[in-house]
């Protein structure tokens, strides 16, 4: 009876596994097929659901490089400056804003908290045209300062709220000793809360890479000159331009382009999952 | 007044930053867009009043409007549940009596994680078209496929489809819910014989409703702001025959290639509109079938 109950449940087990499989190959599926796609002549892309090309075609991946006018070296170039200007302005306004969200007292905190919150909710689409007009008058279009600026100014509340949630499980007998040591309010934010919170610093730190170096909408609308476009803004050109003739050569570059989210992905998935599940986003 | 000062001062000197950007890019231009969503706006010259102009063309005279009203609608409508079902049912299979569950996880989320990139937009472009792999897979049972994106009655579904493939964050915020879930209450329902169906909607649905409750609202958010995917895959236009006119795509039309930045402005509101009243009435409906763990008694 036993026996027979433990076997009925490896069993199971098994089914699931077996399950689990065929549901990560469908997952994996259409990546792969782009990877493999990226290595193949052009003839066979779309002759067989096979992933394995005939002939490996490495040529797709230098031809494709400089296949528009301006080289991938200068986008990716372009992105890494505005990746990781955004990333610094990101860790360090939005980790001031949830310090004093979480651990100071001031007038009106509540109040600017839930607007904060509130502004969370609300699109970015409704933003958008001001701030257009904005950075317009200010000369700033065709320049990366629309793109990092307000990175600098907090915009992204959902860190500040990923943040919080952390500094707020830090001790508060720790800022008080610091405070009756006398420690000032930054010394204490930046001797106590921030050595204490690396892991959402670099979770943050993370996430902020990762959707900046995929965003579309604001280099789209703030960016004119090919010189100075990013990596997806270079994708959709090479679309409009190469896309019908060249697959092979513009999916070798959308490989390339993920190509950095993969290593973050694969070398922080403990963190960035655990950054999902506690704080809830995305 | 020096002791308010003194009191404050420490906040305010770090709520700056964000102070400078929710006046000048949140709380100003939110204003501003009101504004000139009762104006003509064409970047040019001055903006001009018109009153309730923008308004009244767009809900009696702009069939576009109503389309991507349509269409972005359907999509919410499809995509958001069918996302949580399978985030759902993937969390549960991956939740209970496994070990190894980390690397499916993984799998599981990565393409959430590249979702939002332009690659896997063209991706999916070639992968339903006409020659894709998705017909090459159907001929296999003799099944001839059509251009599944070229299609009008079908552009849609292939959006789904996409959003259906990402479903991996919903599904790690439904895994961390369940593992908050006693064990020993399903013990004890498995001793007294119930059926897993049973125990589904006895036990795990009723308390993970916050946790489904704070998915949907999110993942409805979400699905309205749809944009680069839709802007891809729809050539930039909300082709074919408009069926894949999300909102956002018709919005940014309307402001950055005809320069209507007033009634850019005034979609936006009603965009913004549109959320907050669902967002809403799911607050608001939500006592009737939401309870939280420590309101019971």
């Amino acid at each position: 009876m036993k026996a027979r109950r433990k076997k009925r449940a490896r069993n199971a087990r098994l089914l699931k596994h077996v399950f689990l499989i065929a549901l990560s190959f469908i997952m994996l599926y259409p990546l792969l097929w782009l990877f493999a796609s990226s290595l193949k002549p052009e003839s066979e892309i779309f002759a067989s659901l096979a992933l394995w090309p005939s002939d490996i075609q490495w040529s797709n991946y230098t031809e494709g490089w400089y296949g528009l006018p301006v080289s991938f070296t200068r986008f990716y170039w372009n992105s890494t400056i505005v990746t990781v200007l955004s990333v610094i302005g990101n860790l360090i306004s939005c980790s001031f804003a949830a310090y004093a969200f979480a651990r100071l007292q001031f007038n009106g905190k509540t109040l600017l908290f839930s607007l904060m919150m509130m502004t969370m909710m609300i699109p970015y689409h409704v933003v958008l045209i001001p701030q257009y007009v904005l950075f317009l008058n200010l000369g700033w279009v065709d320049t990366y300062l629309p793109l990092v600026v307000p990175r600098f100014l907090a915009a992204d509340g959902f860190f500040i709220f990923l943040m919080m949630q952390f500094f707020r499980q830090i001790p508060r007998e720790l800022d008080e000793a610091a405070s009756i040591d006398g420690c000032s309010p930054f010394k204490i934010y930046w001797a106590v809360i921030l050595p204490l919170s690396l892991p959402a610093m670099a979770t943050a730190a993370i996430f902020s890479m990762i959707w900046v170096w995929e965003d579309f909408l604001a280099p789209l609308i703030y960016l004119n000159d090919i010189d100075s476009y990013t990596v997806p803004l270079a994708l959709r050109l090479f679309l409009d331009q190469e896309g019908q003739s060249n697959y092979g050569q513009m999916f070798a570059m959308s490989v390339l382009s993920l190509v950095p989210v993969l290593i973050f992905f694969i070398a922080f998935q403990k963190l960035i999952i655990r950054g999902i599940a506690t704080s809830g986003m995305k | 007044m020096r002791r308010f000062f003194s009191r404050n001062l420490p906040g305010y000197m770090f709520l700056l930053p964000w102070l400078l950007g929710f006046f000048l890019l949140a709380l100003g231009p939110i204003l501003a867009s009101l504004y000139l969503g009762f104006t003509r706006y064409d970047m040019v010259s001055a903006p001009r009043w018109v009153g309730l102009d923008n308004y009244q063309y767009m809900f009696e005279r702009d069939r576009r409007f109503w389309k991507a009203l349509e269409v972005t609608f359907t999509y919410v409508a499809l995509a958001v549940p069918l996302r949580l079902a399978m985030a759902l049912a993937v969390a549960m299979l991956l939740d209970k009596g496994l070990r190894s569950i980390g690397l499916y996880r993984a799998i599981f989320y990565l393409p959430s994680i590249l979702g939002a990139s332009i690659a896997i937009a063209i991706l999916w472009r070639a992968m339903f078209g006409i020659d894709g792999v998705v017909n090459q897979a159907l001929a296999l049972f003799g099944i001839q496929g059509i251009g599944w994106i070229t299609t009008p009655s079908t552009s849609i579904y292939t959006m789904v489809v996409l959003a259906m493939w990402q479903f991996g964050s919903p599904m790690l915020i439904f895994l961390a819910g369940l593992r908050s879930i006693p064990r020993d209450l399903y013990e004890a329902s498995e001793i007294d014989g119930t059926s897993p169906v049973r125990q589904f909607f006895r036990i795990t649905l009723p308390l993970l409703a916050p946790v489904v409750f704070f998915n949907l609202v999110l993942q409805m958010i979400e699905a309205f702001k749809t944009f680069s995917s839709a802007f891809i895959i729809s050539n930039g236009t909300g082709a074919p025959a408009d069926s894949l006119l999300f909102y956002t795509v018709y919005l940014f039309n309307e402001a950055f290639r005809f320069f209507r930045m007033g009634y850019a402005s005034a979609l936006a509101w009603v965009l913004l509109v549109i959320i907050a009243v669902i967002t809403v009435i799911a607050f608001a409906t939500s006592k009737y079938w939401v309870h939280y763990e420590n309101e019971r008694d």
